[in-house]
């Protein structure tokens, strides 16, 4: 397996504090989606009073249930979006929706810049053979075509010649680090190297977008984490736009530039890691992110305090998103607080106790 | 997946081997034999002018042996092509109308049948009697007979009632029905002449031949409908209970019927098609006439001595050419 | 007939109880008003009575004959089909079985025949079934059967090929939509329960009497497997690879041939096995509209009562059935592995097949050339001592255990049927009725009870509702025997692997050796009466519930028994408190095709005494006049099969999620 590159998360210059209109340059853009699966679905977005409905009346009133519930995100070129929520809360659903795997109910889903919801069956196939692709939780695997074959089904159903296509499939083949087991079937490869296919069956067609549905939590533990650095490292060489679905907050925190975090359907915080870890929405985000290690997570704009009169203000100086264990042994070395400096303005000062608390308390719970 | 590469390819090698060995051995064998030769003279013989024949074979053998008798003379003296249709009698005479069968060799009766077909929808006509007599009545295994010599008398019965008595009969004795080919008068009859029995439905002729071959071995009690020419009684000779004698009209209701089955006359019955073609193979048929005997003679052949119908046609007609020139003269 | 389980995976224990105490009940209030209402409203019909329907049946059927030559219906419609399947089926016996114009014999002979059946078996399965085709094969010339086994082959491949040409893409049709599903379903139930003898003489009106009605017959029975495992084959692809494929932007035929089919071929492989299975038990039926071949033998020796003749042909069957079914299990298993590489066999799998294409040619060419290549050689004198040593095992239990047998039939009868079936026929017709349509709602829910209720309506339409009832009591006292051999033997089996070893094969062979052949001698062991159909109908279902619970008991999680073990079970305990209640699913599923293979042996019980809608059958095929009442009582077996398989699959959906059976 390729070592990993790094395990330390890293900002990749997302924007994170967002405006709330619609952003000019996301790749995706969704509001309003709404999937209710029941009788007369389409009654419930409609419907004020329908929409404040619990799960059990909504059930119980119509025989609906709203998988989905209003919600709203935009996600930038090049960036990492997970949705994480528990079994249940619709973030399958939801990443279905965005594709037309499964119909939404209502709102509105633009991939760059087409509603796709508008779109007619010869125009959606289009679509997803060009600009999207998924990857999914249990592969999807075509047991009876060898690895190359299943890699170059997309290219296959466009249309595209056999010589074109094998060479085009070797090279993503080569890519997601399958070399040599290209001519095996899927069922001779074990669990990772099979999702290393659904992987490299979604990049043959070079598409802008790429989702993931769960694709690692049928992987053991350490399949999986070789398989999260493979997603850093492809995005860091082919840069695309994704966005991830996972139950898992570790691999969100980990791959995630922001996360949206769903329960029963609706949004209940979007942002970063560090804002979900230092700031969470309610009680629900609390209880989830309670056992992260925020040392990890928790950039020093997090901790930083005003300076106090008596601190000396001449200590080494460190940006507010670094993270802070990074920063750990830097500000325990200095004899002075840290400076937490943004484009030469003083935003505050980190000194040994703040660190401590973070790395001793935030350790607590692991 | 994991064969050893040259494990493999040894055997692989060996098999190759043994089949390039078969195809040489089955060559080199090949060459001695006789080779199948065209149509030979005597096989086939469709060269004369009878053209094809197609005779219903009811599913009886007393029926399969006029069958055998007529095809084999067809065939053999006529130069007939004979294809026999192995049918129920009603599909037999549907068959008419289809241009599928040329003729029947031995009806019973079936005045629906004849009524439907040769009257209404005009595809069969009658060819003439078989010359043999259809009897159909109640029969009890010959050691009843001997040893109650009056139960062949049908006001005696009542008497022996619950010695014929079954698990089928329901406290009453059982008469037992057989093939559902007939339509029989057996439970007016019982109603009618107030005899306490029970009619239950054996099914079929096997059945019924079953059941009297088993009582007469095992000395058991049973009252049956059975007929004449069949086979099996030359194998058991079953005793005829007489009921009230048959007169003309007796029979006319259903629902009221005290009286034996009337004697038929069983006859041939060809379609129209048939009778009009001028076939040599009509004339043999019309012409075709012999008795219970000879019947169950040629029956007992295939029955008992399990020969092939064909076997049992050539040993009959070998040993009776009068008879036969008497039908192709 | 696939269980579907759904709904409500375990009931409380209290509310299982509580319908037990009803189901108790009701048979309680039942027994009281029977006994106060005896002999009433009990809708008696005499078996040479007709209703209004039936005559009405008559007069359809007779005017369809009448206008057979001048419909265009017929012009164009049936008489093309008749013609297309007559040259099929013509055709392919040209080539092995029945002499062609200007030839002795037919295009191959037996050593080239042989030779193809060995060779395909091969290249479709591999070597030890290809020797098990070539023995086989060879045992028909043995036993002196070879043309009527040739024929027999040739009217099943086409029956067959015919039926997977319309059975497959129906069947895909139905798998990818729901819709077409449901309304193809309730069809092949009809075709499957509604007994063949109902059809046949109508079917010779439509396409006269010769191949095609025989391959028309043998068809409505053989094409339901390929239509029903085919869609379940499409159903059974994981949804996430349709998924996945629509995400890449398939379109519809593209996911259908790219995933949909290659993904399903095994399971369609096992369809066309079972369709094969089918055709081969439709023989001795079509044999009465004069299809050529096995059957043909079958039924004559049954007219001089030969059980050997009958036997050495039935066994030609079995093993027909057993070579043709294990050829196309192991092409199932190689199409798994078809086009996959495997280094030293693949390499050389080319070259040999193309060698064995010689060899198999070779052989064909001699066998159209030389006289010892094309006839078989030698008089079938292993047939001969076959039937001669069947006749003395069947004389020897006629002589020596007919005592014992009608003692056994006589204790059944009186203790269990007669009560049963007075029960049933005496009870006026709207309270078994009532009883019916209750027992059907409390074990199977509301939507049961109202397809019991509407059977028992449609039943009474039929005019023969005492008739019905009286089948039924004698199906309900078969299917309990059934079940009761089948639990004993399938727990057996399902616990000791050498045990299914043994039976396995007898219990293939009691499934397609034709009934006909051993309707003889039960009849002398048990008489003509309702015990043998009895008999005859446990023999034909028994072994596909000994297959079923076994492969249930087989289910059961071995931890759970290692559990069960380890806290001290005995083998009787383990048996009854763990296996037999885990494999409910199985047992329920048991039930349900116990039922409908004794259902579709009523007609055969009418053949030996069984009396009721079997004789009704039996008697509609053979006499013109009670032709309406023959297709009624087929409609009225129909309708009782409906109604069991309804209410025992809801109960399945009941108790619990159903383990695969057959």
């Amino acid at each position: 397996m390729t070592p990993a590159p790094t395990d330390v998360p890293q900002r990749r210059g997302a924007s994170h504090d967002e405006e709330q209109g619609q952003d000019r340059d996301a790749v995706i853009s969704v509001r309003g989606l709404w999937k209710v699966f029941g009788p007369k679905a389409d009654r419930v977005p409609k419907s004020s009073e329908l929409c404040g409905l619990g799960r059990r009346e909504l059930m119980e009133r119509t025989g609906c249930t709203a998988a989905v519930r209003d919600v709203r995100f935009d996600v930038a070129p090049g960036e990492v979006f997970v949705v994480m929520g528990l079994s249940g809360s619709g973030k399958s659903t939801l990443v279905r929706c965005l594709t037309r795997l499964v119909e939404p109910t209502a709102g509105e889903v633009v991939l760059e810049g087409e509603d796709i919801r508008t779109a007619d069956a010869r125009r959606l196939r289009e679509l997803r053979r060009n600009r999207f692709s998924m990857v999914f939780q249990h592969f999807g695997l075509l047991p009876h075509r060898r690895v190359v074959d299943n890699v170059a089904y997309g290219l296959e159903i466009r249309g595209m010649g056999r010589a074109e296509r094998v060479k085009r499939a070797l090279e993503v083949v080569e890519l997601v680090g399958l070399a040599g087991y290209e001519n095996s079937y899927p069922d001779q490869l074990s669990g990772g190297m099979q999702q290393r296919v659904g992987l490299a069956r979604a990049l043959a067609g070079d598409p802008g977008i790429l989702f993931f549905d769960e694709p690692f939590s049928a992987l053991d533990p350490l399949i999986r984490r070789d398989m999260q650095n493979e997603v850093i490292r492809l995005h860091r060489e082919v840069g695309k736009t994704m966005v991830f679905i996972t139950h898992d907050l570790s691999e969100a925190l980990k791959l995630g530039d922001r996360i949206l975090i769903m329960r029963d359907g609706r949004t209940v915080q979007c942002g970063t890691g560090d804002e979900l870890v230092g700031a969470p929405a309610d009680d629900y985000v609390r209880e989830f992110v309670k056992d992260v290690p925020r040392a990890d997570v928790l950039t020093l704009r997090w901790i930083m305090r005003d300076p106090r009169p008596d601190d000396a203000l001449d200590g080494p100086e460190l940006g507010p998103g670094v993270v802070v264990r990074e920063a750990t042994r830097a500000v325990l070395a200095a004899e002075k607080p840290v400076r937490v400096v943004e484009e030469g303005r003083l935003l505050g000062v980190v000194g040994d106790e703040e660190i401590l608390a973070v790395v001793a308390g935030g350790e607590g719970g692991a | 997946m994991a064969t050893h590469p040259t494990a493999a390819g040894r055997t692989v090698r060996w098999r190759a081997g043994a089949a390039g060995a078969v195809v040489l051995g089955l060559v080199l064998t090949g060459c001695g034999g006789a080779k199948v030769g065209g149509s030979d003279a005597g096989s086939g013989g469709s060269s004369g002018k009878c053209g094809t024949f197609n005779l219903a074979v009811n599913p009886w053998v007393g029926y399969e042996a006029d069958a055998a008798v007529v095809a084999y003379v067809a065939e053999e003296k006529l130069g007939c092509t004979v294809k026999k249709k192995d049918l129920k009698e009603e599909i037999a005479w549907q068959g008419f109308g289809t241009g599928e069968v040329d003729a029947i060799v031995e009806n019973w009766g079936h005045d629906d049948l004849k009524k439907k077909y040769i009257e209404e929808q005009k595809t069969a006509v009658e060819a003439g009697s078989t010359g043999n007599k259809g009897v159909i009545g109640w029969y009890v295994p010959p050691w009843l007979a001997k040893k109650y010599p009056d139960i062949t008398k049908w006001e005696n019965l009542d008497k022996y009632a619950d010695k014929f008595r079954t698990s089928e009969s329901g406290g009453k004795g059982q008469l037992l029905d057989g093939d559902p080919s007939y339509v029989t008068n057996d439970a007016a009859l019982v109603k009618n002449l107030e005899l306490d029995f029970k009619v239950v439905y054996a099914g079929s002729e096997t059945a019924l031949i079953q059941a009297f071959r088993q009582a007469e071995a095992k000395k058991q009690w049973l009252l049956g409908y059975f007929y004449e020419p069949q086979w099996f009684l030359s194998e058991v000779p079953l005793a005829k209970v007489e009921l009230p004698p048959y007169k003309a009209g007796c029979d006319a209701d259903a629902e009221k019927v005290a009286c034996d089955y009337p004697v038929y006359d069983l006859d041939k019955i060809v379609s129209k098609k048939f009778a009009d073609s001028g076939s040599p193979a009509y004339d043999l048929v019309k012409n075709f006439n012999w008795t219970n005997d000879d019947q169950n003679l040629v029956a007992k052949y295939i029955a008992v001595d399990k020969m092939t119908p064909e076997a049992a046609a050539e040993k009959w007609v070998k040993a009776n050419p009068g008879k036969v020139d008497a039908w192709v003269k | 007939m696939a269980v579907v389980a759904s709904g409500t995976r375990e009931r409380p224990a209290p509310l299982r109880l509580r319908r037990r105490a009803v189901v108790a009940g009701i048979v309680v209030l039942w027994l009281v008003l029977f006994a106060l209402l005896r002999g009433r409203h009990t809708l008696a019909l005499a078996a040479a009575d007709l209703t209004s329907l039936h005559r009405w049946f008559n007069d359809v059927n007779d005017t369809i004959g009448a206008d057979r030559n001048s419909n265009p219906l017929f012009l164009y419609f049936f008489n093309e089909i008749r013609l297309v399947i007559d040259t099929l089926v013509t055709f392919v016996q040209t080539l092995i079985s029945q002499p062609p114009d200007g030839r002795p014999v037919p295009q191959i002979g037996w050593l080239g025949v042989v030779a193809i059946a060995g060779y395909v078996s091969w290249a479709l399965g591999n070597w030890r079934v290809a020797l098990l085709a070539v023995a086989g094969f060879t045992f028909f010339g043995l036993q002196g059967l070879w043309q009527e086994s040739m024929d027999t082959l040739a009217l099943t491949l086409s029956a067959v090929l015919v039926a997977l040409l319309f059975g497959i893409p129906l069947g895909v049709w139905a798998g990818m939509s729901p819709r077409v599903n449901r309304v193809v379903t309730p069809v092949l139930d009809f075709m499957q329960t509604m007994p063949t003898f109902v059809y046949l003489a109508p079917l010779t009106l439509f396409f006269l009497i010769g191949p095609a009605s025989a391959t028309i017959a043998t068809l409505v029975y053989a094409a339901p497997p390929a239509v029903r495992i085919t869609a379940h084959a499409i159903r059974s692809v994981p949804a996430t690879t349709v998924e996945a494929a629509e995400s890449l932007g398939s379109t519809r035929a593209q996911t259908l041939t790219k995933v949909l089919l290659p993904m399903s071929r095994r399971t369609v492989v096992m369809g066309v096995n079972q369709t094969i299975m089918a055709a081969l038990s439709m023989v001795t039926i079509a044999a009465l509209i004069d299809a050529p071949g096995l059957g043909k033998t079958v039924v004559q020796a049954l007219q001089s009562l030969d059980v050997g003749t009958a036997f050495n042909a039935g066994l030609a069957i079995v093993v027909m059935a057993i070579v043709l079914d294990r050829v196309t299990t192991a092409a199932a298993v190689r199409t798994e592995r078809a086009q996959r590489p495997g280094g030293g066999p693949r390499r050389w799998r080319g070259p040999l097949l193309g060698a064995g294409a010689v060899a198999a040619a070779v052989a064909v060419w001699l066998s159209h050339t030389y006289v010892w290549a094309a006839e078989f050689p030698g008089e079938g004198g292993a047939g001969r001592s076959l039937a001669s040593a069947a006749d003395t095992v069947t004389a020897w239990a006629q002589d020596h255990l007919s005592g014992v047998t009608n003692g056994i039939r006589d204790v059944l009868t009186t203790t269990l049927l007669n009560p049963f079936q007075t029960l049933l026929t005496d009870s006026p017709w709207w309270l078994t009725g009532l009883v019916l349509v209750a027992l059907g709602a409390v074990l199977g829910g509301v939507g049961a009870g109202a397809t019991a209720a509407v059977c028992v309506g449609l039943l009474v339409g039929t005019g023969l509702w005492q008739d019905a009832m009286t089948t039924l009591a004698s199906t309900v006292v078969a299917t309990l025997l059934v079940m009761l051999l089948g639990v004993t033997v399938g727990v057996w089996m399902g616990r000791s692997a050498l045990a299914d070893r043994i039976v396995r094969p007898g219990l293939d062979a009691a499934q397609v050796m034709p009934p006909f052949v051993y309707l003889v001698p039960f009849l002398a062991l048990f008489g003509a009466s309702r015990f043998t159909a009895i008999v005859a109908a446990v023999v034909y279902a028994a072994p596909v519930t000994m297959k079923i619970v076994a492969d249930g008991v087989r289910g059961v999680p071995a931890t759970t028994v290692e559990a069960a073990t380890a806290a001290g079970s005995g083998t009787w305990q383990l048996v009854t408190k763990v296996q037999l209640p885990m494999s409910r699913g199985a047992l329920v599923l048991a039930t349900n095709q116990g039922l409908i293979y004794v259902l579709s042996m009523v007609v055969v019980g009418g053949l030996v005494g069984a009396g009721a809608l079997g004789y009704d059958v039996v008697a509609g095929f053979s006499q013109g006049e009670l032709y309406g009442k023959g297709l009624a009582a087929g409609l009225a077996i129909v309708l009782l099969g409906v109604m069991f398989d309804r209410i025992t699959q809801a109960a399945a959906g009941r108790t619990s999620r159903v383990p695969g059976g057959r």
